[in-house]
């Protein structure tokens, strides 16, 4: 595993926080970061999410159970006063945690496109013929 | 070995969540890899272009009702949760108050203002920008811009009206302005917001009519409102909707014959629509087994459409029925129901909580990159 980047100090985390806001009003959104949770391997991964919830955490979850290279996925939110939101992925030897998760984004996306695009077309389609319908 | 693929009996069978007198059956979703042995249920875009559809119901500007097919729970359920938590919304959000010598308390009528749903030029309040706001008393100070404050004042006054009958008993004619409502407040555009909030697209309340406050003369509201855009995660003011809910599609299945008084009785357990009666065929009738036979002519239960069930399982209280019907839902179809605030028209608000998720997933994605370093 690459191992986690972030040190789980709390001190630490101020510290990095006062840099990047002081460098750029932009990264306010992107101050939220993935951990990975000590005890981690290359197939087995624990991800903490902060400012997280059910909302991706749900919909992250089905998206990695989709592939068939991951053997279990779970989330969890342990504490519900606590922003944040823990994802376990443990995959087969072929393939490792970080890349399921990153392919669980990308399915989600791509996913998204879908749904955009066929609830654009049915809509599109009903307004037209509503209006078919009103002058007739 | 290619995958098996189960027949589409055995499909239909996995798509119903059983639904008895008291308990349900075959909840959780199946369609995962490794779960039916020999079958493969990898994420196929492809199969999932196919697959997945919507239907439009209904399209009012505030309201609309569509069935979106295909998709998962997990799914479906954060696009609700986005809808209702995570779009962006302008509000009434910090109120300098002058002066305030009314009956309502400075910070309970700080808190009604804020409820107020707001309107004006979607163009400008897709431009205003929106940043995450940071909770605690050591938060930075944002500084006010026209790009993320709107400007607004609500300055009134309850005067005697000495023109109103000796015996009048009605405040509002006897006195000016005893009601303070919505459509007192006034919002006035400054810097960029003028290209956008002028006319039709002036920020106004969606209801002139939502009463704020009660007045007698001499007294007095002066305020000075500042809107900002936020989520409903942060405050319901900010929620886009006023109710985002989806429902699964209902499924009656007759499994065996309805005839005569008890079909009468059976379309009566349902919503008026759901269950018609129609005649048995002499078709029908003629065919051995069918528990049709020699009743050619009389009236039986069919369904016509289980769309407007609400699935109360009053027919499965009643003996005659037992094991004759079999209630459930579609565990893929999701009745949507989205009903705007006024802000932002529902069809757009759908394709907004899409395009959130989206970038909450490009957003998660990219932060990845550092843990691959």
């Amino acid at each position: 595993m690459p191992g986690s980047v972030h040190s789980q100090d709390p001190q630490d985390q101020s510290m990095v926080d006062a840099v990047d806001q002081s460098q750029e009003e932009e990264l306010v959104l992107d101050e939220r970061r993935i951990l990975v949770l000590p005890g981690s391997s290359e197939t087995a991964a624990s991800f903490q999410f902060e400012g997280e919830g059910h909302t991706m955490g749900n919909a992250l979850r089905y998206a990695i159970m989709k592939n068939p290279a991951v053997e279990f996925c779970g989330y969890t939110i342990p504490h519900p006063s606590d922003a944040k939101m823990h994802l376990r992925i443990q995959t087969i030897e072929t393939t490792t945690a970080l890349e399921a998760l990153e392919k669980g984004f990308s399915d989600l996306m791509d996913l998204c496109d879908v749904v955009t695009e066929k609830f654009t077309a049915s809509r599109d389609q009903f307004n037209e013929e509503n209006n078919n319908k009103m002058q007739s | 070995m290619a995958p098996l693929v189960p027949s589409q009996e055995e499909l239909q069978r996995r798509r119903i969540i059983g639904i008895n007198a008291e308990t349900v059956t075959n909840i959780p979703s199946t369609d995962f890899p490794g779960h039916w042995p020999g079958e493969s249920h990898g994420w196929a875009l492809d199969q999932f272009k196919q697959n997945f559809n919507v239907e439009y119901h209904r399209n009012d500007r505030y309201e609309a009702s569509f069935s979106l097919i295909g998709l998962d729970a997990a799914v479906a359920n954060a696009f609700r949760r986005i809808l209702m938590n995570e779009i962006p919304t302008l509000a009434i959000e910090t109120v300098y108050v002058h002066d305030n010598t009314s009956v309502i308390q400075d910070e309970v009528l700080a808190q009604r203002l804020g409820l107020i749903p707001l309107t004006g030029s979607v163009e400008g309040i897709n431009w205003m920008r929106w940043e995450q706001k940071i909770p605690g008393d050591d938060a930075p100070e944002v500084e006010l811009t026209d790009f993320n404050t709107v400007v607004g004042q609500l300055s009134i006054e309850c005067t005697q009206n000495f023109d109103a009958a000796k015996d009048e008993t009605d405040a509002r004619k006897l006195y000016h302005n005893a009601h303070v409502y919505a459509k007192h407040l006034s919002f006035g555009p400054v810097g960029r917001q003028s290209e956008f909030f002028v006319d039709d697209g002036a920020i106004r309340p969606v209801h002139p009519d939502i009463l704020i406050a009660k007045l007698r003369p001499g007294q007095r509201i002066e305020m000075e409102l500042h809107c900002v855009k936020g989520i409903g995660a942060d405050h319901a003011k900010f929620s886009p909707v006023a109710t985002a809910s989806y429902r699964l599609l209902p499924d009656i299945n007759i499994l065996s014959p309805i005839i005569g008084e008890d079909a009468k009785k059976f379309a009566k357990c349902f919503p008026k629509g759901v269950i018609g009666l129609e005649p048995v065929t002499s078709q029908e009738a003629a065919k051995a087994g069918s528990g049709y036979q020699g009743h050619a002519g009389e009236l039986k239960a069919v369904v016509k459409d289980a769309f407007n069930d609400t699935v109360s399982r009053e027919c499965l209280r009643h003996e005659e029925f037992n094991g004759k019907v079999k209630l459930g839902r579609v565990r893929d179809h999701f009745i949507f129901n989205v009903e705007s605030t006024g802000q932002f028209e529902s069809d757009t608000l759908f394709l907004e909580s899409v395009k959130v998720l989206k970038l909450k997933c490009a957003r998660w994605k990219r932060g990845l990159s550092d843990l691959m370093a």
